[in-house]
This record gives structure tokens, sequence and C-alpha cells, in this order.
């Protein structure tokens, strides 16, 4: 509960969200709950428990801060590894670090945007804002191409007039998140260290760092970050690191009924990662930009950005 | 992926809706811009000893000093976490363009502020062994104890000034060059992503600071009382023309290198400069900023035509429309660069507000906070050299 309610009091960026009592809290979206099979898992509405307690808790956070604070030198290294790894990731099968993956397969997703409401309600993400969409790319017969967003809702609530089937040629889905680039041009620019890479190569933003200046904004060529409205500090997709430190899913993976995103470890050769890209041919967003993606797509056109 | 008429429906990514950077990013590079340009011409006549600019030099290093002091509050303005600004000096990312600011920023405010000192130092000195009271104790503070104004420290004070003139150049070159790059260097944005970048804003940020010192001149000069002095207001014309004539060179050359390249990024930028940046680019930076201005300035920078008033009235106008160019510049690259998507298949809207932290009306206020500076500086500071004399004194 404690770390759920730091995005609320404007301590952190609205990274952690866990919300078991038994988990140590985070100072930083970089830091690990190690939550646990204890850990109760976490919704923005529970961040909406009663007054006195987040009172209490709000007291005690900053003296937890305080506590900590007399730790760190303002200098010092910007992100600790993870303090309690979940089972099974401390070390790869060769005794190494996890080598993670993410797959987006679009010849699976069917748009139903369960991923969406997923993602905002576990990153606590505020409207009008995303950590991940989903496109739909539709190619008419007469040659046009049209692209729109996926409702969170899907389309069959959402009450948009749909496009003629006899009129469409070929459509498709894409879903868009951070592609974790291994050269990435978001943590380059930050001018203080508030954009971090974990030790697992996840991109990290450090919401106790962030000025807010937005130049990691200006420099992701792909959209995903963003000026959080709530917290005034960037936020961004992080393939939910607090989720995947315990052994869970990021959440969008989680609620995608089609299994059309797929999250694991590579270097596990019976990953259904691993399988699925020992078979399947992949490509990533904006290749010539030479910020080597980690997030894979099948079915990538020439018409997705 | 193409931006054409056949993409009827724009799209445009979620977290593009709104511009992350506001009008204050504008004003950081124009504040900054004029900085670098008048402490360029104060430099011309401290190291290149281009004595037609002695009636400006003074004003040229205290003006460059004021807005200096004021170029990081739109900076801070725009910050979403201010209080932590502190952070990019304390622990600078080796790695970002943006960490260098602190201290590019910091050593050009020093040697500023210490070639400020030593031209004033005489006059720092002289009033504070005569001036009473509390102005006098003020004036004593600014000798910093050094009261000795002999020959041979005169002359030790002008070598320094040279050298620190010296110096002062590339840091000015570098300062703004450098917030160029801040732009050129982000190559998920088409439009800011040349190598031109840094020299285009470089040279259109001396061409700033040549028109601003054109029109304190004038109207310090009309204020005191003081004549205009007509070939100082020449070499200026020169030099304004001559900066002008590069910064609208490399400004076409990159426009055209775009254009005639036609890479995939061409029709998003063409759609850009034809629609959502048509007046500020092509009526205000091309025609009023760049081609009147262009055609104006030979007149007093290269001809006896017409009276001295006149002349320097074409100069004035000439000023004021290349400060427009120049203003027009920054808000085209840094607002132009964020209405469209990166998507590249639709645009954005730039929300223009009065009121707010990075409204129209704090905009207002940072533009003339320099000013302010600059009036009280010049009420310690005596910015016309010791010979001018005012028809009016």
């Amino acid at each position: 509960m404690l770390s759920s309610l730091l995005p609320v009091l404007g301590i952190v960026g609205g990274g952690s969200s866990c919300g078991g009592s038994s988990c140590g809290g985070s100072a930083a979206e970089g830091s690990s709950c190690g939550g646990g099979s204890s850990c109760g898992g976490c919704s923005a509405k529970s961040r909406d428990a009663d007054a006195g307690r987040r009172d209490f808790l709000r007291h005690a956070t900053t003296m937890t801060l305080g506590a900590m604070s007399l730790t760190l030198l303002p200098g010092a290294a910007p992100a600790e590894a993870p303090a309690a790894a979940g089972p099974g990731l401390a070390a790869g099968p060769g005794g190494g670090k996890p080598v993670w993956g993410f797959l987006v397969d679009t010849t699976r997703c069917t748009g139903a945007g369960k991923c969406l409401t997923a993602c905002r309600v576990e990153n606590a993400v505020p409207e009008g804002q995303s950590r991940t969409w989903v496109e739909r790319y539709v190619h008419y017969k007469d040659g046009r191409v049209e692209v729109d967003l996926v409702p969170e809702t899907g389309y069959a609530d959402s009450g948009e007039p749909q496009p003629d089937p006899d009129d469409i040629l070929r459509a498709y889905f894409v879903p868009k998140l951070c592609n974790q680039c291994v050269d990435a041009p978001c943590n380059q620019v930050c001018p203080v260290h508030a954009s971090i890479k974990s030790p697992e190569g996840i991109e990290l933003v450090d919401a106790d760092r962030c000025i807010g200046c937005g130049y990691c904004v200006q420099a992701c060529p792909y959209g995903i970050r963003f000026m959080n409205h709530d917290t005034g500090v960037a936020d961004k997709c992080n393939w939910c690191y607090h989720r995947i430190m315990r052994d869970e899913q990021p959440a969008c993976v989680e609620a995608c009924p089609t299994g059309a995103r797929v999250f694991g470890r590579l270097d596990d050769p019976e990953s259904e990662i691993a399988k699925r890209l020992a078979t399947l041919p992949t490509g990533v967003l904006k290749q010539h930009l030479g910020t080597i993606p980690l997030t894979r797509y099948v079915g990538l056109t020439d018409e997705v950005t | 992926m193409e931006f054409h008429a056949l993409h009827d429906r724009p799209f445009v990514f979620p977290n593009d809706s709104h511009p992350a950077w506001s009008i204050m990013i504008v004003l950081y590079p124009y504040i900054t811009g004029m900085v670098a340009g008048s402490f360029v011409v104060s430099a011309l006549y401290h190291v290149f000893h281009k004595h037609e600019l002695r009636p400006v030099a003074r004003l040229a290093v205290v003006t460059s000093l004021c807005f200096c002091g004021c170029a990081t509050l739109p900076l801070l303005l725009h910050l979403h976490q201010p209080l932590r600004a502190l952070n990019v000096v304390a622990t600078p990312s080796p790695t970002s363009a943006m960490a260098g600011f602190g201290f590019i920023y910091s050593f050009y405010m020093l040697v500023l502020l210490v070639d400020v000192w030593l031209i004033f130092r005489p006059s720092i000195v002289a009033r504070a062994r005569t001036v009473p009271g509390r102005l006098g104790t003020v004036y004593r503070i600014l000798a910093l104890g050094v009261l000795d104004i002999t020959p041979r420290a005169a002359a030790i004070d002008q070598w320094l000034v040279g050298v620190l003139s010296l110096v002062g150049i590339p840091a000015a070159c570098i300062l703004h060059g450098y917030v160029g790059f801040l732009f050129g260097a982000i190559k998920a944005n088409p439009w800011w992503s040349t190598s031109l970048m840094p020299v285009i804003f470089l040279t259109s940020a001396i061409v700033s600071g040549i028109s601003l010192l054109v029109l304190l001149y004038l109207f310090l000069c009309r204020r005191s009382g003081f004549a205009v002095d007509d070939a100082c207001m020449k070499a200026l014309a020169q030099l304004l023309w001559r900066f002008l004539v590069l910064a609208v060179t490399f400004e076409a050359i990159d426009l055209l290198h775009v254009a005639y390249e036609r890479e995939e990024e061409w029709h998003v930028i063409r759609e850009l400069l034809v629609t959502k940046l048509r007046f500020s680019y092509f009526t205000l930076q091309v025609l009023i900023g760049s081609v009147v201005p262009l055609l104006l300035l030979p007149i007093p920078a290269f001809t006896r035509w017409f009276d001295a008033p006149f002349r320097h009235s074409c100069t004035a106008v000439a000023a004021v429309l290349a400060l427009v160019q120049v203003l027009a510049m920054r808000w085209n690259v840094v607002v132009g660069g964020q209405l469209f998507s990166k998507s590249f298949r639709g645009f954005v809207e730039y929300p223009v507000t009065w009121w707010g932290r990075e409204g129209l009306v704090a905009a207002a206020i940072v533009l003339a906070m320099p000013l302010v500076v600059f009036y009280g500086a010049s009420r310690l500071l005596p910015v016309w050299p010791p010979e001018a004399k005012g028809s009016g004194h």
C-alpha cells in the first residue's frame, strides 16, 4: 500500500503499484517492491483507501524517504539493482542476468482494448495520456490507408461509425509500447540521470530525480514518453517492471485475450517468446534510427511508424 | 510511409497531442542569442579593435551580461520540477547535451562578469572614492577592494579584457551553437535533426544581438540627448547585413537540402510549412524578417544616400524586422517541430494561452526582464564611453 500511495503523494511517478502490505515499498520506480507471492497486487482503485490511513502513511512515507535520503548522496548512482528479485529472476539459465524480450504479434491482435485498460489501471496513467496504445491500420481498395486509435472499450462499444468491409483491402492492429531500446535516445539525453536502465536492460524513469525538462519526450522517436499531468515528471511504459521483477507478466500481456503480446525470457528456450521468435519472422519499429529496440513485431508493414 | 493527400484521416500518437515544450523554450534561445550577439560586437572592439564600434562597446558588454543573467528564467518557468533545477549541475549525465548547459552557461557568465568588472573598474573605483552614502558603499563593494587605477594597472586591465574577450568569443559561440545542437541532435524529429542547426542558431543569434544593440543605442541616444555616431551606425548596419546574409543563407540551404532530397520526412515538413507555419515562416521569417531588411540595410550600410537620420531609421527598421525574423525562426523551430506527430500522419495544435506560467503574459515579462535589469545596471555603470558628449548634457 505504501508504494501505491507514493504516486498519489506526488513522490514517485506512478510506476510502482504494489498493493501488498508485505512489500517494502520503493522510493523510485527503479526499485523493486519485492512483493513476491504475498503481494496482493494492485489497482488504481485501491489507492482511494480511507483518508486517515493515507495521512498516516503520508507521514510514514516522508520519514522513510528522509531516512533513505541520508544514505544517498546527491551524486550517487541513480538506481540500484533491485534488492529482492522474484524467484527465478536472479540469474539466467547460464548464471547470468535474465534476458527479457517482448513480442507483439500484429496478426493476433483483435483490437479488444483490454490491454489499454489494464495498463491504465495498473500504472495509474492519467486520462489523455498513454503508456501503451493500439493502432488500427485500414488499407482501402482505392489505395487509401487510414490509421486510428483503438478505444479502450474496443470498437464494439465505441459507437463510432466503422468502415464498410466491402471497401477494405486489408486491416490489422498494431499495439505500441516502449521498445526498450538498447541505445535509447531518451536515456542519452536526460541531463540528470533520471532516465536509467535497470540491470536487466529495462528503461526506467527515476521520478525523484526527473526535473521535468521534457527533453526525453522530444528524443523518443516512438512517442512513448510523456510528461505525466499528475506527477509532473516524465513517464513511460517500463514493461511493468514492478510485476516482472516478481515473476509476473506485464499487465497488458496478462489482459490480452489473444496472445498478441508476449513477454518472457529469451534465454529460456522453453519460454513462449523464445519459441515464437524461433519460428516467426519479426521486425522492429524505425530500424533506420539505430536505437536497437528490444520489442519485436510480427507482421509489421511499411505503413507502421 | 508517407503523409499525403490519400491519408485523408490524420493520425496522431496519443502522447503527441500536447507539445512538451512551450513558448518559454522559444524565448530561451532568443535571449541567449542576444547574449552571444551583443558580446560579439563588444569583442569586435576590444579584440579586433574595430574602433567605429567604440560608442556601443560598453553598452554591448553590459547588455550581454543583463541578458545572460536572465537566460535561465524561461527554463525555470518551463521546468515541471524547478526546485530540482540544480540537479543539472549537481548530478549531470555526461551523455546528455542538455547537461552541458550549466557548465557552459556558468563559464560564460563568469567570463562576462570579470570582463564587465575590468572594463568598468576605473569608473567603479572613481565613484567608490567620491560618491557618498549607500550608493558609495555599493561602488566600494563592486570595487572588491582593488582601488589601484594607475596607468600600469589600467594597462593590465586592458590586456586582461583583450584576453577575456578572446576567450569570450568562442565561449559565446559555444553557448549558442550548443543551444542549436540541443535541437539538431534530436534524430526523432526530422524538422530539428540537422547538423546545420548550431550554425543557424549562432548566426541568427548574432543578428539578434546586433539588432538589439542598434535599437538600444538609438533609444539611449535619444533619451540622453547624445548625438548618434554615424560611423558606428554604419558599422553596425554592415555587421547586421553580413550576419543576416549568413543566417538566411544557412536557413535556406538547410530547407533546400531537405526539399531537394525529398526523403520520407519531407512530406510532413512540406505539409507543416504550407499549413501550420505558413504565416510564421513565409510571411514573418522569410518575407518581413529576411527579405525586407536585406534590401533595406545596404542603404545605411554601404551608401551615403539620404541624410543620416533617414539612414539611421532604415537601420532601426531593419533591426526591428531582424528581431522579428529571429523570434519567428525560434518559434518555427521549437513550436513547429512539435506541431506534427511522430506518426508523421497528422498535426497537432499549440495551445497559446494568455495566463499561466507559460502563457503570453509570462513570456512578455520574461522578455522585459533583461531590459529591466539593464536599466538598473545602466544606473550603476556608465554605458557610454568617457568622451561621449550629449547635446543635452
